[in-house]
């Protein structure tokens, strides 16, 4: 049974799989641990980022593309939903063209770079995603018709979605039975689904297949694998998870603008969760993305504390200023690559590895 | 004991890099059943003949032809599944696999299960079985939870010969199986190119520099040099031929004890 779900990809590390099970667990119960609106937001966040940084594992990690198209996949998705739901009104139905309209183009825009681009040199086929993200990222400020240009769109998700929905009077463990909450489960489900969705394909024939053309290309080709073919079946399934996370975010957030979805700061925070979790092993982007989205938000609350504790010694406080946040997030980050070159996962993995087959 | 119809052609096979020629003209007809040793100096054009023929790569000029289609213009995969199997001179692995891994994706494209998003990898047991047989014919099965790259030299050129295998070609081009393998190692590849040449239908050619090894396997012998092919027969015409022996047999022949 456990097998079946986990594609047969166990954790094989006692402390990861202690690691996966309180993340999970706690983004499972976290609108009755954490139930302010804050950490409920840190928890979708996470929720939308380990989809995220998973899909984009399987490119970067599994199959070796460097893509930097992987935030407009998810605009694509979240302005899907956002021009469905202000054009189009609240309903279910605006609700699922949206989403099938944004995901049938995510999936025909990444087979087109992929098959002109695909063969070329992994740092072109970089150089060409980034072209194509910056154009679209361009795009979706000029047609402010459209997308509500860089103030992004607001708008009404059917009933069901909305906080103020009430389903019954009665409260569960002191919390509200809310639209809000409804929102989180289907994030939730949503989310753990597809995660375990791109576990089977990361395990699955082809999923071996991709890992031989990370390892040698020409070889994978000299043995029968037509690696072109291969590459934009992973490029077109990254691409239809990304836009799926967008999807699920734009109906957590009932917003849609450049800054949540398609601003390049993000697509860097997605390549620091997949290295930091470690590249090519899924329950990385689980690790990566809630300590990165957690630091994100959390970690200038703790230098508040600390800045304030150091307090009469010279340049500490200054140093432990809020404001200085990044700077440490980018010390942390150097760290983790040094130490962890192969990410936590990898990390956690050697300390008693049987060897993977 | 050979086949009539010639499996694999080559006809006035060409490639030219700029103003080198590097394999000039060659026509050669492969028959199942029969070993073909291809010999010459160094930079003679063996290893690139090899390319134009698996599809690494593409000829200027020249016909390439697999069971009489004419292959020429086809890529490498197409050419694999076809039944052109290859074990390259420089070791070319999947480092960071397993040894049953490397062997096994293998095993996996000739069953053509490639696209299968849907299935686990670990519940095709017979893929994992036959991956295995194969690593027990080249005397490789208790590495096989070892990372290729962490293998010795030695094994990683059986490593190589074991994917060959599991390819289940019917053409078996071999680019020099036994170099920089120890003594003791060669005779365990030499008998498996025996045992597959005894199967009788399969066609192989070998690049081996050793000529002891040539005279044991051949049934015959093409030398190129610069290129061009200069000689083609059985091994003992071959070897005695004034060409031969005036040219090559001193870079050809190696030292008694290789």
């Amino acid at each position: 049974m456990l097998t079946t779900v986990l594609s047969g990809d166990f954790p094989r590390s006692r402390w990861l799989a202690a690691l996966l099970v309180t993340v999970v667990a706690g983004l499972a119960a976290a609108p009755f641990i954490f139930p302010g609106t804050r950490s409920l937001d840190v928890a979708a966040r996470i929720l939308v980022f380990i989809l995220l940084a998973a899909s984009y594992d399987l490119l970067l990690g599994y199959t070796g593309i460097v893509s930097f198209a992987h935030t407009m996949f998810f605009g694509i998705g979240g302005y899907g939903v956002g021009i469905a739901m202000s054009k189009l009104g609240p309903t279910w139905s605006s609700l699922a063209a949206g989403s099938a309209i944004s995901l049938a183009l995510a999936v025909a825009l990444a087979f087109l770079v992929g098959l002109l681009s695909l063969r070329v040199k992994t740092i072109f086929f970089a150089m060409i995603t980034l072209a194509v993200a910056s154009f679209f990222q361009i795009l979706a400020s000029q047609l402010s018709d459209f997308t509500g240009g860089e103030d992004g769109l607001n708008y009404k998700l059917p009933e069901l979605f909305l906080p103020g929905t009430k389903f019954a009077e009665a409260t569960l463990f002191g919390v509200e039975l809310s639209g809000r909450l409804f929102s989180y489960y289907v994030l939730f489900a949503g989310s753990l689904a597809l995660f375990l969705v791109l576990l089977r394909v990361v395990n699955s024939p082809f999923g071996r297949v991709l890992l031989s053309i990370r390892e040698n290309e020409f070889r994978s080709e000299a043995i029968g694998y037509r690696t072109v073919a291969y590459r934009a079946v992973a490029n077109c399934l990254g691409a239809a998870v990304a836009a799926a996370a967008g999807i699920l975010y734009a109906i957590w957030l009932r917003y849609t603008g450049p800054d949540t979805t398609l601003s390049f700061n993000i697509m860097i925070d997605i390549l620091l969760m997949v290295v930091i979790g470690g590249m090519g092993t899924m329950y990385g982007s689980v690790i990566g993305a809630t300590l990165f989205v957690v630091a994100q938000n959390y970690l200038q609350d703790l230098m508040k504390l600390a800045s304030n504790a150091t307090k009469g010694i010279a340049l500490l406080p200054d140093l432990l200023h809020p404001d200085r946040w990044l700077l440490w997030l980018g010390v942390l980050f150097v760290v983790c690559v040094y130490y962890f070159p192969a990410g936590i996962v990898g990390r956690l993995r050697t300390r008693k590895a049987p060897p993977a087959p | 004991m050979a086949g009539e119809h010639p499996v694999l052609e080559t006809h006035g096979l060409t490639i030219r890099f700029g103003g080198h020629v590097a394999v000039d003209n060659v026509s050669c007809a492969f028959r199942p059943g029969t070993l073909t040793a291809i010999v010459g100096p160094n930079g003679a054009g063996k290893t690139t003949y090899f390319n134009l023929i698996s599809g690494q790569l593409k000829a200027t000029d020249g016909r390439v032809s697999l069971f009489g289609e004419d292959v020429t213009q086809m890529p490498a995969p197409q050419r694999a599944r076809r039944g052109m199997g290859r074990a390259f001179q420089l070791t070319n692995l999947f480092p960071r696999l397993t040894v049953l891994e490397n062997v096994r994706l293998a095993v996996q494209s000739r069953s053509g299960l490639g696209f299968n998003l849907t299935s686990m990898w670990a519940k095709h047991v017979e893929l994992i079985e036959k991956a295995e047989h194969c690593l027990h014919r080249v005397a490789l099965a208790e590495r096989r939870n070892t990372l290729a790259a962490l293998l010795p030299h030695g094994d990683q050129r059986k490593l190589e010969v074991a994917i060959l295998l599991a390819l289940e070609p019917e053409v078996f081009m071999f680019d020099e199986p036994t170099a920089g393998m120890s003594v003791d190692e060669i005779p365990v590849i030499l008998e498996l190119i025996q045992q597959i040449k005894a199967q009788g239908d399969k066609t192989i050619l070998l690049v081996e520099h050793k000529m002891d090894v040539v005279r044991s396997l051949a049934d015959r012998i093409i030398v190129l040099h610069q290129g061009q092919l200069v000689a083609d027969g059985l091994p003992a015409e071959v070897i005695a031929s004034p060409i031969v022996q005036e040219a090559y047999l001193g870079i050809i022949k190696e030292p008694a004890h290789a």
